[in-house]
């Protein structure tokens, strides 16, 4: 049987790939896949904690199962939403590498 | 879920999180995303939370990921192009995220409370049948050793998070529109 810090080592290590992959890549939506593994990571941890940690009836937490439902919505939303910019922005500038976007900067 | 499964799957899972970064090709970095979304619904599915688990498929592997490729085979990518110049956000990044690492093994060398899983055996479950009205689905499915997790999802859902889950449909109907508009082509 694989014990909760098993769970929270392996969703911790999935969270720093997501992390590295945001800082390293300079592709917008691999940047954005990245953000995905690491709202995933946040997931596991919660579904973990939900198993392991039983109410009164001995039943597994629900409710750390719905705070999962609802980060997969919100993820789907801001899917739909964040690949509409990355569509509008391309259309401007022709590009989607974020060294190129630099038209902030002073 | 047996200890070598567990890991067997975590593997799964972090290859292809290294995978998808490792990839120059976006498309293949959306294959891999895959490959470790499915390793993760593994992982739910052996926590005994199959209706997430089912969801991390459908939602992630199915829809996110299409939606993923069609963007990038909409907007014709080319290859990234290996950087020659400057390595200090590569050094800054890593930095970071041993930063992180180090930070994790830290947290986890003290010991945690409820290092096993509780039981979920058909005596455990038969008692719990009893804090849910007789004759219900829940109840009954309980009673026959098995745990009817769909329903317990659909109970707590619609009676303690039902005005989340109606602010959630006004933030799709928000996110729809929001998507509508912003894809819509600009015309003087």
């Amino acid at each position: 049987m694989a014990s909760l810090n098993d769970y929270l080592l392996v969703s911790g290590l999935l969270f720093a790939i997501g992390l590295a992959g945001v800082v390293l890549r300079r592709n917008i939506i691999v940047v954005f896949m990245c953000l995905e593994l690491m709202l995933s990571a946040a997931n596991l941890t919660l579904v973990a904690f939900s198993r392991f940690n039983v109410t009164e009836n001995g039943l597994p937490d629900y409710s750390g199962q719905m705070l999962v439902f609802f980060v997969i919505t919100v993820a789907a939303a801001e899917v739909a939403v964040g690949l509409a910019i990355i569509v509008a922005l391309y259309r401007a500038r022709q590009t989607i590498h974020t060294d190129e976007l630099v038209s902030l900067k002073g | 879920m047996p200890s070598y499964l567990f890991w067997l799957f975590s593997t799964i899972m972090l290859i292809g999180a290294c995978a998808v970064i490792a990839f120059r090709n976006p498309v293949s970095s959306a294959l891999a995303m895959v490959t470790s979304f499915v390793g993760l619904a593994a992982l739910f599915i052996g926590l005994s939370a199959f209706f997430v688990g089912v969801i991390q498929i459908l939602v992630y592997s199915g829809a996110i990921m299409v939606l993923f490729l069609f963007i990038i085979m909409l907007l014709d990518l080319k290859d990234e192009k290996r950087r020659t110049e400057s390595y200090l956000p590569l050094v800054a990044g890593l930095a970071l995220v041993g930063t992180f690492f180090i930070q994790l093994v830290g947290v986890l060398s003290n010991k945690l409370p409820n290092q096993i899983a509780p039981n979920l055996n058909a005596e455990t479950l038969a008692k719990a049948a009893e804090s849910y009205p007789e004759g219900t689905k829940i109840s009954e499915a309980l009673t026959a050793g098995r745990l009817p997790d769909i329903h317990l999802i659909g109970n707590t859902l619609f009676t303690d998070y039902n005005l989340p889950l109606q602010i959630l449909g006004v933030l799709l109907l928000v996110a729809t529109v929001g998507v509508v508009v912003l894809s819509k082509r600009q015309t003087n």
